[in-house]
């Protein structure tokens, strides 16, 4: 590693997660990060990278480290229960054919 | 044209004449910020200047096409970019600078950004409706232009000592270029006559208060206007370096004009 | 005996097919080679636009400039994502890209090749992009999550440079006596290179075997090389360009075409550092990182003021 390298290593910008609502109505998308000084530039630099082509009509930023996210051993306990719960899923319900649609 | 330019007379001569300039400074620039791609400070913002860079060649073709079919010669976009020599081009003196260091890019494209976004905020209203449409379509991703530009400003001036030094330097040195952007001449007079022309005398006030608001929150100094300003762009009197700018550009579409490329 | 035990319970959930997460158990093998072979990977979208970005000022129409502008900027977004993966594994941006600007990280030698005339351009959309996606495509299906979507991702997009290269080389090869002078020495040029791009041959490429086995591959060197030069063969046939190997024959026994032997030497030369560009694209990589470093440091300096300044105000 030279001087120059290693000096500059510093100052990395802090890593941001990207999100994006693909079209009206619809839940946002975990798309990638982006480096970012702040929030504000994390939006243009986001905007940049993953809605250049219109891919996004929204987009949200979180600093990296401010995710929280469960953790590969909670796959048994946190998620499991659920299955034996079967009220919670919607095929459990049948609707009306009519109200399925919004217009 | 050139020095010895037959004065435009008609409404449409006059169109012809106003479109090209707009569309001049456009591609130059543009030209000009294509060259970060690949060497920006950071990804991201490589990203940023190509997408500024892709939308100012866009505005180009835009207008290049549209001043093709009012002029009704048969000529194209690719005619007027790569037909046309340094003494033809009708862009502001400014925008053909070398690219410097980011801080002088950065404080360029506020520069023009400002000027454009209050410039287009007129040519929105103008009496043609397919200009007046371009340029409202336009507006659009000039405001990103400019909020891109302005965040950049505040974060070199009130960043570091050296960012401070250097940002303040490119205003310094940019700031002779900028007389230029105000200066109405007989094409001007007659495109707000025929109603589709700004008055840019009228767009400086608003322009120095926008930029000095910014410059000033950016802990910079705004440098005097009681300085030389230069002028000539908008005649075809350019620096020496469009020239070489446009020699690179045009080279390969002029030495075989017969070949198709598009 | 534990360690073979998690070993045997990773290789299980590879075999059945399943997806590994960032916050998964996972050997530390598969995590290295996965940083070594993914940053590789967004080294090579990075690098790759300095071949091209050369003629993005001497592209000969606005629409020819904008294509091209549009597609290295779209490198740099590819870049971007294949590190946003790479990242996911513990390791900074900063350290990996360090890694092949200063230190020994390597990224693909098609990179080290000179553009020399426009239908240079040309040819990258149509074979190295052409490659990449026989690559990509394979890759979308890797094991790794967070890798295997940026692929998805990045595919979309190439199909895009794919088109518009081969577009425009298949212009030239039937436009004037120079533009198909100028096509086909671009082919001839990048033939080969392009060939070397899926890596050496089978019997010598040591990390091939453990990746198939990981699921981060599912194709061999070779048998991607083979599967390029069946698609590719036909493509240049139907615009007129000629393949620069004289030994290239329709298998009827196989179903493939055969094909001449790849200059390895010259490809193991390229990987050392002695291809015609690879000095010179350090040195431009190196000049814009260190020459941002001052634009990198304003922007976190202010960042830190203007917090500073909340904290005080509340």
């Amino acid at each position: 590693m030279t001087e120059n390298g290693s000096k500059i290593k510093k100052n990395e910008w802090p890593l941001w997660e990207v999100f994006y609502q693909p079209k009206d109505g619809k839940p946002f998308e975990h798309a990638g990060s982006v480096h970012a000084p702040d929030a504000e530039m994390a939006l243009q630099n986001a905007r940049d990278t993953y809605a250049r082509r219109n891919e996004g009509i929204n987009i949200w930023v979180v600093p990296a480290d401010k995710i929280v996210a469960s953790t590969p051993e909670d796959r048994g306990p946190f998620f499991d229960p659920a299955n034996d719960k079967i009220y919670r899923h919607p095929q459990f319900y049948s609707v009306p054919r009519a109200s399925k649609k919004r217009k | 044209m050139s020095t010895l330019d037959q004065k435009p007379t008609t409404r449409d001569e006059v169109l012809f004449e106003y479109l090209v300039r707009l569309a001049d400074d456009r591609l130059i620039l543009g030209q000009r910020l294509s060259e970060w791609c690949g060497h920006g400070p950071e990804l991201e913002e490589d990203l940023a200047l190509a997408n500024i860079a892709l939308d100012m060649i866009g505005h180009a073709g835009a207008l290049y096409t549209y001043a093709a079919e009012i002029e009704g010669q048969g000529r194209d976009e690719d005619d007027l970019a790569y037909f046309r020599d340094d003494i033809d081009f009708k862009n502001l003196q400014m925008l053909e600078q070398p690219i410097g260091d980011f801080g002088y890019t950065i404080a360029r494209q506020f520069l023009f950004s400002v000027y454009s976004y209050l410039l287009y905020s007129e040519l929105k209203k103008a009496e043609d409706e397919q200009f007046s449409g371009m340029a409202d379509k336009h507006l659009k991703e000039i405001r990103y232009h400019l909020r891109h530009s302005r965040e950049w400003v505040l974060r070199l001036g009130d960043g570091t000592e050296e960012s401070h030094r250097r940002i303040q330097d490119a205003f310094d040195d940019l700031w002779m270029y900028t007389g230029e952007m105000f200066d109405m001449d007989e094409v001007d007079r007659m495109a707000v006559e025929h109603g589709f022309g700004a008055d840019l005398k009228q767009l400086r006030e608003e322009w120095k208060k926008n930029v000095s608001e910014v410059i000033e929150e950016a802990t910079l100094k705004v440098p005097r206007d009681d300085q030389y300003m230069a002028s000539g762009g908008r005649t075809g009197f350019h620096t020496e370096h469009l020239g070489h700018m446009l020699a690179q550009m045009q080279f390969l579409r002029r030495s075989y004009p017969d070949a198709e490329w598009t | 005996m534990d360690e073979q035990k998690q070993l045997d319970a990773f290789q299980k959930r590879i075999d059945n097919g399943e997806t590994i997460e960032p916050k998964d158990r996972m050997p530390d093998r598969y995590r290295k080679q996965l940083i070594r072979m993914m940053s590789q990977h967004a080294h090579s979208e990075i690098v790759g636009m300095l071949p091209e970005g050369n003629w993005i000022q001497r592209a000969p129409s606005l629409k020819r400039k904008k294509v091209l502008l549009a597609k290295v900027q779209d490198e740099a977004g590819h870049g971007l994502y294949i590190y946003s993966a790479v990242e996911t594994l513990g390791v900074t941006r900063r350290e990996v890209v360090e890694d092949y600007m200063y230190g020994n990280a390597k990224y693909s030698s098609i990179f080290n090749y000179p553009t020399l005339t426009y239908a240079d351009i040309c040819v990258i959309g149509w074979l190295v992009d052409g490659a990449a996606i026989v690559n990509q495509t394979m890759l979308a299906r890797s094991s790794y999550g967070p890798y295997a979507r940026s692929m998805v991702r990045i595919c979309k997009e190439e199909s895009f440079h794919k088109k518009q290269g081969y577009e425009m080389l298949a212009k030239m090869a039937s436009g004037t006596p120079e533009q198909k002078k100028m096509a086909q020495d671009a082919v001839n040029r990048w033939w080969w290179p392009t060939l070397m791009m899926f890596g050496p041959p089978d019997d010598q490429s040591p990390n091939s075997q453990e990746l198939i086995r990981w699921g981060v591959k599912s194709k061999t060197n070779d048998e991607l090389r083979q599967s390029f030069v069946d698609m590719t063969v036909m493509e240049a046939k139907a615009i007129g360009i000629e393949i620069p190997d004289p030994d290239l024959k329709y298998n009827h026994e196989t179903g493939h075409w055969d094909f001449g032997e790849v200059p390895w030497d010259e490809f193991w030369e390229v990987i050392k550092g002695n291809g015609p560009m690879n000095r010179e694209r350090i040195r431009a990589r190196r000049k814009a990182y260190e020459e941002g470093a001052w634009v990198r440091e304003a922007a976190s300096e202010y960042a830190r003021k203007k917090r500073l300044e909340e904290e005080k105000a509340s």
